[in-house]
């Protein structure tokens, strides 16, 4: 599959390339794996709190991927990190593989949660970061949603609810690659009008996602619009 | 003694439960509400009222059960079922996540409210979720009875409540059919609150009464024992789509030769207003036309 040229400019990336440049399969789905690939690597290697050898550590910082869609970046990271052999790569989308087009919690260690249709994976990782609080945990949840994918209704009532909750250990992350049908305007202004700390940042530079995704909010929510090419 | 409603059997069996078990969670969207106040003052960042949006809810309720927590859902049953059916089916059935669903309102509990607010098909569709199960009690004694022993088991559960209750209680259990009686001419089942009308529809028939209050799974073994390697007329009694059971009730008991009918709401839109007794008179869920469909059932097979 063709890869934009605008990743590997941290060395540390490269093998982590070297895994998702032997894979193909889900050629409709590239532009959503390259889009967020730079955001999901800075999380794995930067900021979240995970043990690939204890995926389901109660100690974990949780990571949702609501747009399901283009998992084989995920995959490449999760498989660099240690979460399963790399070799499992070479058999995506394969009847009897486990990474499918759209990734199963089930299946995949790493994954916190099975997701595919749109508007899901966000509204849940409300529930699980007000399930955390319940807990008395620290841990921090973050879940990754697109722009075309914030065109479902389920996106919005979530924007309305978490902005008005106390939720400072949740953290949005919004690929922006300009594919929503709908032009969505200034996405942070409107996250902002509905209660949450928003910024919007360059969505292939590693310092300020870093950086951004390490930065909470006291009492609020956090949505980071991350603006990439493709 | 004023016996509860649904409703309130509903909220007085979860606010006991909450104060023993740290992991129920309940998700509110708006409906009754007010009867968790005192279970949200005790209880803080377990009960939530989100507001009017069902679909966040049961993603919320979702995230909940990924924690290890046991969510509860309620609304009406078109607002908890109709709407949210992917959210149930994605973020619970596929998942393999354990949580419930409480409806009110059943069929037309709302009629006066228009067919939004109506649900005939909410245990149909439910019916084609992978592990998903259904409950139906037909009083609030056996909706707590029932709770009780469904709420934590794992899997994904509705439960579907109304203002149609019968009059006395049965000792119900999760998933197994209740016999009420034995007779050799047929075989009534009778799901929920429609217990009461069959009896009484039954009288003077030597007919088999088989009580369900756990739809799915259905208790099929229970049915074959019941009815027998040679069964006689089976009739099917439901609180909603008619002949939404039909298949359970043909592999229970397959591969015998079955003379089957089954009574229920038709599929057609129900455009009338009115209450709850005045759309089962016109469409003949009463203990007159059942017994009719019966006294049919039984006259074709003689025949």
């Amino acid at each position: 599959m063709s890869r934009k040229d605008q990743l590997g400019r941290d060395p540390a990336m490269l093998p982590m390339l070297r895994l998702l440049a032997g894979t193909h399969g889900d050629d409709k789905h590239d532009r959503a794996a390259v889009s967020s690939l730079d955001v999901v690597w800075v999380l794995y290697q930067r900021v979240l709190r995970h043990d690939p050898a204890n995926p389901r550590s109660e100690a974990r910082d949780r990571f949702l991927v609501s747009k399901g869609h283009g998992p084989i970046g995920l995959y490449a990271v999760l498989a660099d990190r240690g979460f399963f052999p790399a070799d499992e790569l070479a058999h995506f989308l394969e009847f009897d593989g486990r990474l499918g087009g759209h990734p199963d919690r089930n299946l995949v260690p790493g994954i916190e949660a099975s997701t595919g249709s749109l508007g899901h994976g966000f509204p849940m990782a409300v529930g699980v970061a007000l399930a955390l609080q319940a807990k008395g945990s620290d841990r921090r949840v973050f879940v990754l949603i697109g722009d075309g994918e914030a065109n479902e209704g389920s996106v919005w009532e979530t924007a309305l609810l978490a902005g008005s909750l106390h939720l400072p250990n949740l953290t949005g992350i919004l690929i922006d690659n300009h594919s929503s049908t709908r032009p969505l305007g200034d996405v942070a202004a409107k996250f902002s009008a509905f209660g949450w700390a928003a910024s919007t940042i360059d969505g292939r530079d590693h310092a300020a996602i870093e950086a951004t995704l390490h930065a909470q909010d006291a009492t609020r929510p956090s949505m980071v619009v991350a603006e990439v090419d493709a | 003694m004023i016996e509860p409603t649904m409703r309130e059997q509903m909220a007085s069996t979860i606010a006991e439960l909450m104060n023993t078990d740290p992991r129920l969670v309940m998700v509110l969207c708006d409906i009754s509400a007010g009867l968790f106040e005192d279970a949200a003052t005790a209880h803080p960042g377990r009960v939530l009222n989100l507001g009017i949006m069902e679909q966040t809810a049961v993603s919320l309720a979702a995230g909940f059960a990924l924690e290890g927590f046991v969510p509860v859902v309620h609304s009406i049953a078109p607002f908890v079922v109709e709407r949210p059916f992917e959210q149930i089916k994605d973020d619970f059935c596929y998942q393999r996540l354990g949580g419930n669903f409480i409806s009110i309102g059943a069929s037309y509990d709302y009629a006066s409210d228009g067919m939004t607010h109506q649900a005939p098909g909410d245990v149909a569709i439910l019916r084609t979720l992978p592990g998903m199960e259904v409950v139906v009690p037909g009083t609030p004694a056996e909706f707590d009875l029932l709770f009780r022993e469904a709420y934590a088991d794992g899997a994904p559960t509705y439960f579907r409540t109304g203002s149609q209750v019968n009059a006395a209680s049965r000792p119900v259990r999760l998933g197994q059919l209740d016999v009420v009686r034995t007779g050799a001419e047929a075989t009534v089942v009778a799901v929920g609150p429609m217990l009461d009308r069959v009896v009484e529809a039954c009288a003077g028939r030597d007919v088999s009464i088989a009580y369900c209050t756990t739809v799915a799974p259905f208790d099929a073994a229970g049915l074959r024992a019941l009815a027998g390697a040679r069964p006689a007329p089976v009739l099917l009694v439901e609180p909603y789509y008619a002949g939404t059971g039909v298949s359970d009730v043909v592999d229970a008991l397959a591969p015998a030769w079955l003379r089957l009918d089954s009574i229920g709401i038709p599929r057609r839109v129900l455009s009338n207003y009115g209450t709850a007794e005045e759309h089962d008179a016109a469409l003949g869920l009463t203990a007159a036309g059942i017994r009719a469909r019966l006294d049919a059932l039984l006259v074709a097979t003689v025949g």
